[in-house]
């Protein structure tokens, strides 16, 4: 920005742009996405030097873990901040606004994301290095945070196309005949939820006349009776319901997710259906809250109906990294539970929930990884013997098997414990129902999973009481093993500490909800503070 | 009932200290070999004479508790109580707890997962410990979820043994359903007396029973204590987890995680108990599980399933007299669950120092161990008169008991089911306690001698405390029996417990006949099983059938699920996702009032009449084309059409966007297609071209009654003046669509900067990565590649 023209008329600039230079700290908020780009762009100019890629890819994960950290730990202490792009006040910039909630998704998704990368030395290739997978993956949580972090709804799209495209080309990096086919079903479903929200965010900017987060809470409130923004809300909760594997707008997710390789899995399933989640709590609940409560009757079915179709995939399933796609679906259902209710108890379970299947579900991956990596496969049938060959692996399989199915005392009884107070205290017994339904089935689900690979003494037709360790490889390398077993315990200690200490997650949840149900709140912090 | 008081802290150290111990048993094992189960033994046991100190005070109506915070803002406290009925449950859990570590030390020697075994076992103590001592609804699920997880693992410790496996799943499956209800209970326990803890809960008095939740509470209590405590259906799991080693038979599966359910309805009678349900469901279920499990022990040969099966009996037997709720029944639950809890345990450890010594646990394929173990058999007679109920044991006290309390009660026909039952008990009792021993010397698989030290420690200790509460009974009654009674009752309760009968009772006449019925019994047995067998074989199903057939058509049905809702085809998925966004638009239209009003009819001129025609031909164009090339180029003539209505309506930017976007797509589009089947006709049926055409049309009409709406209403300009004030003036452009792409929201414009980038990296990665070969060695190719 120049010096006023001396040729132009006269203006006062304090009347349209922030004349206070941003200090420091506000530049926290947009650092998270800076950095992320910046290392994404630098690994594209060294393309050809693959071996700086890791490193670089590390450095800039762990200053974005970093950075994310320093975030959250300012709105916690001073609720959401803001900084305005380019200095135009809002809501005529874009504003990134970052609140409790977005800060926590931010920082679990960096945490899920620095941890799992650190599996893709030993199985990313040279030439999938070559041609992008750090880029993409910088890209990917370039798209991620910012979809986190920004208080821009048009901008939310931008990220959102960002996140997809770099999706698309980590599932399509290795070229398998299975690949294409999920990118391609990937790919062009997705396509459409997009679509559907860029349609909607026009529609809503022809309502209302702007796309600042904070003024849309505002004037949706306040818009009468001509505005359709029941039919606008209802098109947005569609798209985002499409991107968070929704039953029944899920087929994307089964048809894609075990088709790349494990680390990418992982990083899919900690990530991408989780700013779907993010979008519907913030969009349905914070900005449209009015709007989403008018048909939340369908959004009940719909959450119970994901939590119980997920479990009952899981249950069909025979092939490792399928069954956990079904088992994020029905995860989902329980984070669609906060948006469907609404209330503060609801929006706490349902935000603890989508945290701790981050990490658990990126963890499920990788350990499905280090099984497909040792047994050359991940079909049920041809697993066993697990249990005899690493005990300890075994172990921690178990805790996280458990933690998906809110067994306690691991990270995934609390939410599960809240969402059916939450549900019981709304008085809807039959989503209650739902919830301990679906922790039935993802209970027998898991069980027989475990069963299989790791507890019986072999593949399929081993004779009963003996031990078939033939077809179990070893990774030879030490530091291949620790870097591609270390993860998973790291994300299965997260998810014991989790289950044992609730109250940091927790409480961060607890913050994020009453965020969510104050827009009032919300608008003043962005657009008092710096309006003229 | 007294206000709680503090209670000592080491209370919590107590409860942590088994946990602890299962960190570090594997390297305990390692280091001391057969010493480290005495020395891991040490932990239960100083917990042990820690809570006998306890018995003083809440002899004395003390109730103590101790905790701390776990999510304050959740409001969940991880608080302990120590009561006259946790109490009782501690000391057994420790007590019993103490022997089987013992146990397991002689009975697991030289299984190289001896040390595994002994850290499950210890982090199942843990848990139950804590299921017991919490206060906190909270804190009791985890518990009891814990205990349930624990159980799964140590029945399934044989693990390559396919019925172990699924005896495992079995259990973890019935119980941890069981477990669901108790959080939903808890929950709605918390809904309607505002309170989790539990010794607030039972408090509160009436609450919960005038309350229109006491009948899902009720069910859903039901639902936890009835899995948990094995009441018919839901007995299965329990025999078959005899599938684990006979120390966790011993310890979880008769003598403590099994009680967990009485233990739970014992919990909550205070608030629950007592209504017309209560006094109903409890004794019907608990008298069918007592009969089913006695003539199913009957039917066994297997020394271990034999007991189990007393053991779902027992579980009936306690079910049904907490059902009677009146205080002389609780007395007798009290004193039966006790008595119960001596010789089940001792039986247990018995059955399995025979199967470890002898080699078998078939009591046809045994006898006359009498003269090889002898201190054994002794054990075994003491556990057998006890379970027979016969003076001087503990059992016989508790009998009485508890025929005095159905006698009080009026209730004959619970009168008659338990005489039945436990006559048959004394029959497996004596079975258990004589046919290994005695008659003539049988060849064993092993040459049985007596076994060491560790195994028969047990069933000695357990023998003496069985018959030492007998003969000091006023002590036991006054310390330990009350106390709890009066726990379960919510008031003090007065009892006169004796062992030898002062006059001739009701209760005493049917001691008389239970043993006369027991001795008649037991001299007919083989008949009798072959009767009982005979009746099982005919009906040739049972509930553990079910339980497989039910899981078979859980995953049966899955899959059904999953092929319809999962089918695999893209254009499927298309359609659905269409049509269902052509719902999410319409629906809220029609039902919250927000179509458009009818609009009035545009005044056209020439040209834009026209440039509408050419669109809308284009677009049936793309419909009617036979083939795909000539539908790509009359989406292109739509797409043109759309350009021109942008140049008649002033944004000229637009249309040269447009006219691009709409060039380089029929072109990329049409080169693409030339590599493809481009003369391919339409092949769909007509059926699917009618439900195609309906999901267009809808998404068009949809989409259109929406932009009428919002058109009809005026558009708010505060932007757009924004941007046309300072897009010269500040920004320095005049061309304000500029300005906005790379000023106003120039990160939207970075932000697809980088998509484009990404792009063209993820069609390179297309072009030229080659189909991955397996990173790491596999089976099958041995090397990384």
């Amino acid at each position: 920005m120049a010096a006023p023209d001396p040729n132009a008329p006269a203006v006062d600039i304090a009347a349209a742009m922030v004349t206070a230079p941003s200090t420091f700290a506000d530049w926290l908020l947009i650092l998270p996405v800076a950095v992320p780009l910046l290392t994404g762009a630098i690994l594209v100019m060294v393309r050809h030097h693959t071996h700086l890629h890791r490193p670089l890819a590390g450095a800039g994960l762990a200053i974005l873990l970093g950075l994310n950290l320093l975030l959250l730990q300012r709105v916690v202490t001073e609720g959401p901040v803001t900084m305005m792009m380019g200095g135009w006040l809002p809501p005529f910039g874009i504003a990134f606004t970052a609140d409790v909630l977005g800060a926590t998704f931010a920082t679990t998704a960096a945490f899920a994301a620095l941890v799992a990368t650190a599996t893709a030395g030993p199985s990313i290739n040279t030439a999938e290095r070559r041609y992008g997978f750090y880029p993409f993956l910088m890209l990917l949580m370039t798209g991620v945070t910012g979809a986190f972090l920004t208080g821009d709804i048009f901008n939310l799209y931008v990220w959102f196309e960002v996140l997809l495209i770099s999706s698309f080309g980590l599932l399509v990096l290795g070229s398998e005949k299975r690949q294409i086919d999920g990118t391609v079903k990937y790919g062009i479903l997705n396509l459409v939820a997009t679509t559907l929200f860029l349609a909607s965010v026009g529609l809503l900017y022809g309502t209302l006349g702007t796309l600042n987060m904070a003024d849309i809470a505002a004037k949706a409130r306040a818009a009468g009776p001509e505005a359709p923004l029941v039919t606008i809300a209802a098109l947005l909760t569609f798209a985002f319901a499409m991107k968070a594997a929704a039953f029944p707008l899920n087929f994307w997710l089964p048809a894609s997710y075990h088709t790349p390789t494990p680390t990418v899995s992982a990083l899919f399933a900690g990530l991408l259906t989780k700013v779907g989640v993010y979008a519907l709590l913030k969009v349905g609940v914070l900005l449209l809250g009015n709007q989403t409560g008018a048909f939340s009757s369908v959004l009940v079915v719909v959450a119970g109906s994901t939590m119980v179709i997920g479990a009952l995939g899981a249950l069909a399933g025979s092939d490792l990294r399928r069954i956990l796609g079904w088992l994020v679906i029905s995860g989902i259902g329980s984070m669609l539970i906060g948006v469907a209710v609404g209330t503060p108890t609801a929006l706490t379970g349902s935000i603890f929930y989508a945290v701790q299947s981050m990490l658990v579900m990126t963890a499920l991956y990788l350990a499905a990884g280090v099984i497909e990596a040792r047994c050359g496969t991940g079909d049920l049938r041809r697993l066993g013997g697990l249990y005899a060959v690493s005990p300890l692996f075994a172990g921690v399989v178990l805790v996280l098997f458990f933690a998906v199915a809110g067994l306690p005392p691991f990270s995934g009884f609390w939410p599960k414990a809240i969402l059916v107070e939450a549900t019981l205290a709304a008085d809807l017994p039959w989503l209650a129902a739902a919830v301990l339904v679906a922790g039935f089935l993802q209970t027998l689900a898991v069980g027989r999973v475990w069963l299989y690979a790791f507890w019986r003494g072999g593949p399929e037709g081993t004779p009963d009481g003996t031990l078939q360790l033939a077809g179990i490889g070893r990774i030879e390398d030490p530091a291949d093993r620790i870097a591609l077993v270390g993860p998973v315990v790291v994300l299965a200690g997260a998810v014991v500490l989790m289950g044992l200490v609730p109250t940091v997650v927790g409480g961060l949840a607890e913050d994020s909800a009453r965020g969510l149900i104050d827009p009032a709140g919300f608008t003043a912090r962005v657009l008092g503070a710096t309006a003229p | 009932m007294t206000d709680p008081s503090p209670a000592p802290t080491w209370i919590l150290l107590a409860l942590a200290a088994p946990f602890l111990a299962a960190l570090v048993a594997p390297t305990v094992h390692r280091l001391f070999g057969r010493a480290a189960a005495f020395a891991l033994a040490a932990v239960p046991l100083a917990a042990f004479v820690g809570f006998l100190t306890l018995l003083g005070p809440v002899a004395d109506g003390a109730r103590l508790t101790t905790g701390f915070d776990w999510w304050p803002s959740y409001g969940v406290r991880f608080s302990l109580l120590v009561d006259g009925l946790s109490l009782v449950f501690a000391l057994l859990i420790t007590g019993i707890g103490t022997l089987i570590v013992i146990y397991a030390g002689g009975y697991m020697k030289g299984h190289p997962q001896a040390g595994r075994f002994m850290s499950f076992i210890l982090l199942f103590m843990g848990a139950m410990l804590g299921l017991v001592l919490a206060d906190d609804g909270i804190t009791l699920f985890v518990m009891w979820e814990a205990t349930s997880i624990t159980s799964f693992l140590l029945i399934g410790f044989d693990h390559t043994r396919a019925r172990a496996r699924r005896a495992a799943l079995q259990a973890l499956v019935i119980t941890g359903a069981g477990g669901l209800c108790l959080l939903a209970a808890v929950l709605l326990i918390g809904g309607a007396t505002g309170t989790r803890t539990l010794s607030e809960v039972v408090a509160t008095g009436d609450v919960i029973r005038g309350s229109d939740l006491y009948l899902p509470i009720f069910l859903l209590v039901l639902g936890a204590a009835f899995t948990k405590s094995a009441q018919v259906p839901l007995h299965v799991w329990l025999p078959n987890a005899m599938e684990a080693p006979t120390p966790v038979s011993a310890f979880l599966h008769s003598a403590t995680m099994v009680k967990a359910g009485v233990y739970l309805l014992m919990r909550l009678h205070p608030v629950l108990g007592g209504t017309p349900e209560w006094t109903t469901v409890l004794p019907i279920v608990g008298g069918l599980t007592l009969l089913t499990g006695t003539l199913m022990a009957v039917r066994q040969t297997d020394l271990k399933l034999m007991l189990a099966q007393t053991t779902v009996a027992s579980l009936g037997l306690l079910v049904l007299l907490v059902g009677v709720s009146t205080d002389a029944a609780i007395v007798g639950a009290v004193g039966y669950l006790l008595a119960h809890a001596f010789f089940k345990g001792a039986l247990f450890m018995i059955a399995g120092t025979i199967d470890h010594e002898a080699g078998t646990r078939d009591v046809t394929k045994l006898g006359g161990l009498r003269k090889l173990m002898p201190i054994t058999f002794a054990s075994a007679l003491v556990a057998a008169v006890s379970m027979a109920g016969l003076p001087p044991m503990i059992g016989f006290v508790a009998k009485e008991a508890l025929y005095l309390g159905l006698d009080e009660a009026g209730r004959t026909a619970l009168i008659a089911v338990a005489v039945a039952g436990n006559a048959l008990m004394l029959v497996i009792g004596f079975a258990v306690a004589l046919k290994p021993f005695l008659g003539p010397e049988v060849h064993t698989p092993k040459h049985a001698h007596e076994g060491p030290l560790e195994l028969i420690l047990g069933p000695i200790v357990l023998g003496a405390v069985g018959l030492g509460a007998a003969l000091f009974l006023h002590g036991f009654s006054e310390i330990i029996v009350l106390p709890m009674a009066g726990a379960i009752t919510g008031r003090p309760v007065e009892a006169d417990l004796h062992l030898i009968p002062t006059y001739v009772s009701t209760p005493l006449i049917l001691s008389i006949v239970t043993v006369a019925l027991g001795v008649v019994a037991y001299l007919a047995l083989t008949p009798l099983r072959a009767a009982v067998d005979a009746v099982v074989r005919g009906i040739g199903w049972g509930p553990d059938r079910g339980f497989d057939q039910i899981v078979a058509g859980l995953v049966g049905f899955a899959s059904v699920v999953v092929r319809v809702v999962q089918p695999g085809r893209l254009e499927a998925y298309m359609a659905i996702v269409l049509g269902l966004a052509v719902v999410t638009l319409l629906a809220p239209l029609l039902l919250f009032g927000e179509l458009p009003a009818w609009p009035a009819f545009p005044d056209l001129t020439a040209q834009e009449a026209v440039v509408i025609l050419i669109a809308v031909s284009g677009l049936v164009a793309v419909v009617v084309a036979r083939t795909r090339l000539t539908s790509i180029v009359s989406l292109g003539i739509q797409g043109f059409a759309v350009a021109v209505i942008f140049v008649l309506f002033g944004a000229p930017d637009l249309a040269f966007t447009q006219f691009m976007v709409e060039t380089l797509s029929v072109v990329i589009l049409a080169l693409v297609l030339t590599r493809l089947a481009l003369g391919e006709r339409d092949h769909r049926p007509l059926r699917q071209k009618v439900v195609d055409a309906v999901i267009g049309g809808g998404l068009g009409l949809a989409f259109m009654l929406v932009l009428l709406k919002i058109t009809q209403a005026p558009f708010d300009r505060t932007l757009t003046d924004f941007y046309d004030t300072y897009s010269r003036t500040i920004a320095h452009g005049r061309n304000v669509v500029n300005v906005i792409i790379v000023d106003f929201r120039g990160l939207d414009t970075l932000g697809e900067i980088a998509v484009v980038m990404i792009t063209g990296l993820a069609i390179l990665a297309l072009v030229r990565v080659k189909a991955r070969t397996p990173i790491l060695p596999t089976p099958e190719t041995g090397k990384r590649k």
